[in-house]
């Protein structure tokens, strides 16, 4: 319980000094977040790369899946634990993806920022 | 749903350029995501193009950030951190099974002290006259002699020798130089007086021998008042004052310049005792029969160094300088001398000659002593190899398991190498330690100087090879062995059922390995016992005099042979001297022969080679020697002037039935024998005597003996004793020895080799108990329910102890078997060498093995009636 609340706390602080620094979320890493969040629970590379060819209907590879995922890691807005070997892979296991709380408040963060700039553009744009 | 395995696959080759550059933990997983992916894009944009997605996707993971990969959650262990593991493993057990560890240790370091000891040793006699810069060019000219058909050979040459070097050989040698014997002399500065031990030497001696200079020159000999002085001689002469250009006196008579200070010698060096060196030009002018000696070819008295120029070899000079003396001297020709060189290098272990042909030296002791050193540790790898096989079931278990989880044969044998390699290490500093304790013990008894050379990284090079060699050899049979247990059988087998898959066979490894270290041991124990035997039955030979309470004074000085009679007169006064006489050779050695003796019935072919002792009227009764036939010399008649007392020994040689009166001819006069001796042991007490005469010649004399009164202690004999020869001889020092401490120095080298022999077999015996010892425990430990079900059902402990000792006795008694025809042989052949020897009597033997089968006994009874006398409520309970 108390490693619960340890690790919550911990996010909120990685987070925040994070945003103090103002992380950049490129636009690729971006997707992969988004694609991890949409398949929680079961977020591993080959996951991802099937949720994003897709949603964004075009071909990705497996290496720019990975690095970004891995960068994401470093950045602390998703984590991962090895999950059961399943037989289509080959009783190979698997590395399972969790959007963290950081992670969250960073597409959040995108989102609203978007929203304003939306919300911002004159209805003139459009004539 | 199910993965069929024969499906189509990826680019092979695409796989193994991940698994090559991927870190294992990562390969896993993503060689996971290339595979599902693959496996979904067959279906969807079919086989080839899904291929080449996979191949695009490898490339793709080329990227340094994925290469790196993240920390795995599972080790990966490297052959580092199995080492670790190992060595943990090893630890555990050590400490676990603390009786098998101290043994294992104990025996290993013992072993490894041991072989560091002998190596060292070994070492030092291989290294011995290294000191000299040009060692590997100087030799000593030597000659074989052959008289009444046996051949000699002897380090003594004559003067003329030198100069028919010089003169017809020159362009072979570098270096000439004659030298006298090592003497004692009295030196003395004002009024301190020490004596030393010296040469007379040509000037080119020191260059030749790279004396070191420390002040002064070592040049200064060519003048014949000049002298050189060691050290340790300079700094008790002089103190901290410079000694250079002092004047010292030697022996009371003659003034010496001192010119140079050279380093003392080392032990390890022939010329150890050499502590001056005086100059030969002075020798020559002193002493009448050198100057004599330098044209007479007949007197081979002097020692002659050479250095061989470096386009020659010590075998070409030698063929060259073979006939020398034969061609000079035609007298000497019918002796047949053959002059050679004896390079320096083998002085110390070549130097036995038997008729003319080297024989085993010193050598044999180095090859002998290696060999015990390399069995007695042998005997401790036994025990270590005895005690993990032994002790193999206990960790079948673990060799199991580790190799159902996949450890490979190689890595269980590098497991128990790695352990057997940790218990060496332990052993090696156990072993070090135990080196510094034992080191000086060790050197009193072989003679020695030794240090370990804890400076030179060679030392510990060796040292640590040594370590690792003796960790392979210990554990290479438990490392093969226990690699080799098949998973399966260990695992499934409980304790009972495994000794039977264990096979009945399986015990004859063991078995052959406790016969070698019995077999080793009791040839040792045989091999001690003779050479103490032999040595006893030595000091048990009759010496023919009486040697306690026999004081010998050496004639250092002609101050006291200046009045004989009055000498005689105040020693007897003083009360502690019973009888006083003096003499030409020391009590127990003849150090002068005549080969001009003739008698009536002498074989024309033989020749008159005798002893020649010149000695005083009361020199019979004060030595104490036993008249067998005739009469001791008396004062009472005048014709003793040419009389002789001859040894038994003497009688033998000349032949002579009623010696007895018989007329014997030497040097010009007629002399008749008038009394027989019983032999006094002359020489070494382990070879025959040497035929002796013994004439009253008082102006030979060259030692004083006094018989000291029984009722005085000796301190208080000496005291009264040195006042008299303070007097008579105020140059030097009062310096005596006792007749008994000389005799005793004549068993000196065999006492060494009994000391170390009975070292030696003793530690091989410990060693080779403290293994039974310990695979007594196993067994006991091993048939505890046994025991205890046996006592159950009513066995005695009589029976039960039988029942455990039987096999080991068995054992041993297979070793005795060997071990006696081996000792026999050997025993038998080094006895060879000695004319006075002991039996091999068959008590030897059975003294050696009956203690072989006590001390097996005892060592195995003391574990078998443990076990015997446990309650068998006790060990039957635990289940």
């Amino acid at each position: 319980m108390i490693a619960v609340m340890v690790r919550y706390l911990l996010d909120i602080y990685i987070s925040n000094v994070l945003s103090m620094k103002g992380t950049y979320l490129g636009e690729f890493e971006e997707v992969v977040l988004l694609a991890v969040a949409i398949r929680t629970g079961d977020a591993y590379g080959a996951a991802v790369v099937n949720e994003i060819e897709q949603q964004l209907g075009r071909a990705v590879n497996l290496g720019a899946v990975h690095t970004a995922l891995h960068r994401l890691e470093e950045k602390g807005l998703v984590k991962s634990e090895m999950g059961g070997a399943t037989a289509e892979r080959g009783g190979r296991s698997k590395r399972l993806y969790v959007v963290t709380i950081a992670g969250l408040r960073a597409l959040e963060e995108i989102k609203q920022l978007r929203n304003q700039m939306w919300d911002n553009i004159p209805k003139i744009a459009w004539s | 749903m199910s993965y069929k395995p024969n499906r189509e696959k990826p680019p092979r080759w695409a796989t193994l350029l991940l698994q090559l550059f991927c870190p294992a933990n990562m390969a896993n997983e993503l060689e996971g995501d290339l595979d599902e992916l693959f496996r979904q894009r067959i279906s969807s944009i079919g086989l080839r193009r899904a291929r080449l997605r996979y191949l695009k996707d490898v490339l793709s993971l080329m990227r340094p950030s994925l290469l790196r990969g993240k920390p795995s959650e599972y080790p990966n262990p490297n052959p580092i951190d199995m080492l670790q593991n190992y060595m943990k493993i090893a630890f555990r057990n050590l400490s676990k099974n603390r009786t098998y560890s101290a043994i294992n240790i104990a025996g290993l370091s013992v072993g490894m002290t041991t072989a560091i000891l002998i190596s060292l040793w070994m070492w030092d006699e291989l290294s011995y006259n290294k000191y000299h810069r040009n060692y590997d060019r100087i030799a000593r000219v030597m000659q074989h002699q052959t008289y009444n058909g046996t051949t000699s050979t002897a380090v003594a040459t004559p003067l003329p020798m030198r100069a028919a070097l010089q003169n017809e050989h020159a362009s072979e040698f570098t270096h000439i130089a004659s030298s006298s014997w090592t003497e004692d002399r009295i030196l003395a500065f004002g009024d301190k007086k020490i004596s030393r031990k010296g040469n007379c030497v040509e000037p080119e001696f020191p260059i030749m021998m790279s004396l070191r200079v420390i002040k002064g020159t070592v040049t200064g000999l060519e003048n014949p008042t000049s002298a050189l002085l060691a050290e340790s001689v300079a700094r008790a002469l002089f103190g901290d004052d410079d000694p250079i250009n002092k004047t010292i006196k030697v022996d009371n008579k003659n003034y010496f310049k001192v010119t140079g200070v050279y380093e003392d010698l080392p032990y390890g060096t022939e010329f150890r005792d050499v502590k001056f060196l005086l100059p030969w030009s002075f020798f020559l002018q002193t002493e009448a029969w050198v100057k004599r000696s330098e044209t007479n070819w007949g007197n081979n008295s002097f020692l002659l160094l050479v250095q061989v120029a470096p386009h020659t070899s010590f075998d070409l000079v030698s063929n060259k300088i073979e006939k020398i003396k034969a061609r000079h001297a035609k007298e000497e020709a019918r002796f047949n001398p053959r002059a050679f060189l004896h390079p320096m290098s083998r002085w110390h272990l070549y130097s036995e000659w038997e008729n003319g042909v080297a024989v085993r030296g010193r050598i044999q002791f180095v090859w002998l002593f290696g060999i015990i050193g390399a069995f007695v540790l042998l005997l401790a790898c036994i025990n270590f190899m005895n005690l993990s096989t032994a002790r193999s079931q206990k960790r079948a278990k673990e060799v199991g398991i580790r190799k159902a989880v996949g450890s490979l044969r190689r890595q269980l044998i590098t497991q128990f190498f790695s352990e057997s390699i940790m218990v060496s290490v332990l052993a090696f500093m156990f072993a070090l330690l135990l080196l510094q304790l034992i080191l000086p013990w060790f050197n009193q008894i072989a003679d020695k100087q030794i240090t370990f050379p804890w400076a030179h990284a060679e030392s510990w090079l060796v040292g640590l090879g040594f370590t690792l060699a003796t960790g392979l050899l210990a554990g290479s049979y438990p490392a093969i062995y226990l690699s080799a247990f098949r998973p399966v059988k260990v695992l499934k087998a409980t304790g009972s059922s495994l000794r039977l898959h264990a096979g009945r066979y399986d015990a004859i490894p063991r078995q052959t390995l406790v016969i070698v270290q019995f077999t080793v041991s009791i040839t040792l124990v045989i091999g001690t016992l003779v050479v103490l035997r032999q040595i006893q039955h030595a000091k048990d030979r009759p010496v023919g005099f009486d040697r306690a309470g026999l004081l010998t004074v050496a004639m250092n000085t002609s101050d006291l042979r200046a009045h004989p009679q009055a000498l005689r007169q105040d020693l007897l006064q003083t009360g502690a001297a019973l009888n006083m006489a003096t003499s030409s050779s020391p009590t127990s050695e003849v150090w002068s022969s005549d080969a001009s003796f003739s008698w009536s019935g002498k074989d024309p072919d033989q020749l008159g080679d005798l002893g020649t002792v010149g000695i005083t009227h009361e020199y019979g009764k004060t030595v104490g020697w036993q008249v067998k036939q005739g009469r001791d010399f008396s004062s009472n008649y005048t014709t003793d002037r040419l009389a002789m007392v001859i040894n038994e020994s003497a009688a033998r040689f000349m032949g002579l039935k009623e010696a007895v009166g018989t007329p014997v001819q030497w040097n010009g006069d007629q002399y008749k024998i008038i009394g027989i001796i019983n032999d006094v042991v002359t020489g070494s007490p382990f070879m025959p005597i040497q035929p002796t005469v013994f004439m009253l010649k008082e102006d030979w004399a060259s030692f004083i003996h006094i018989r000291l009164d029984p009722n005085l202690n000796a301190r208080e004999a000496l005291s009264r004793l040195e006042p008299v020869f303070k007097k008579y001889n105020p140059g030097s020092p009062f310096e005596y020895k006792f007749a008994s401490d000389e005799y005793d120095f004549k068993f000196q080298a065999e006492e060494r080799i009994g000391k170390l022999s009975t070292t030696f077999a003793s530690l091989a015996i410990f060693i080779s108990c403290l293994g039974l010892f310990g695979l007594a425990t196993f067994f006991a430990e091993q048939r505890q329910k046994e025991i205890g079900l046996r006592k159950v059902l009513g066995a005695s402990i009589v029976q039960l102890w039988q029942m455990l000792a039987k096999d080991f006795v068995f054992l041993v008694l297979i070793s005795c078997l060997i071990a006696t025809p081996i000792a026999y042989y050997l025993m038998h052949d080094w006895l060879q060498h000695y004319t006075y020897r002991t039996a091999l009597s068959w008590w030897i033997f059975a003294v050696a093995l009956c203690g072989a089968l006590v001390i097996t006994l005892i060592t195995v009874s003391f574990q078998a009636l443990k076990a015997a006398l446990l309650n068998p409520v006790k060990s039957l309970k635990n289940e």
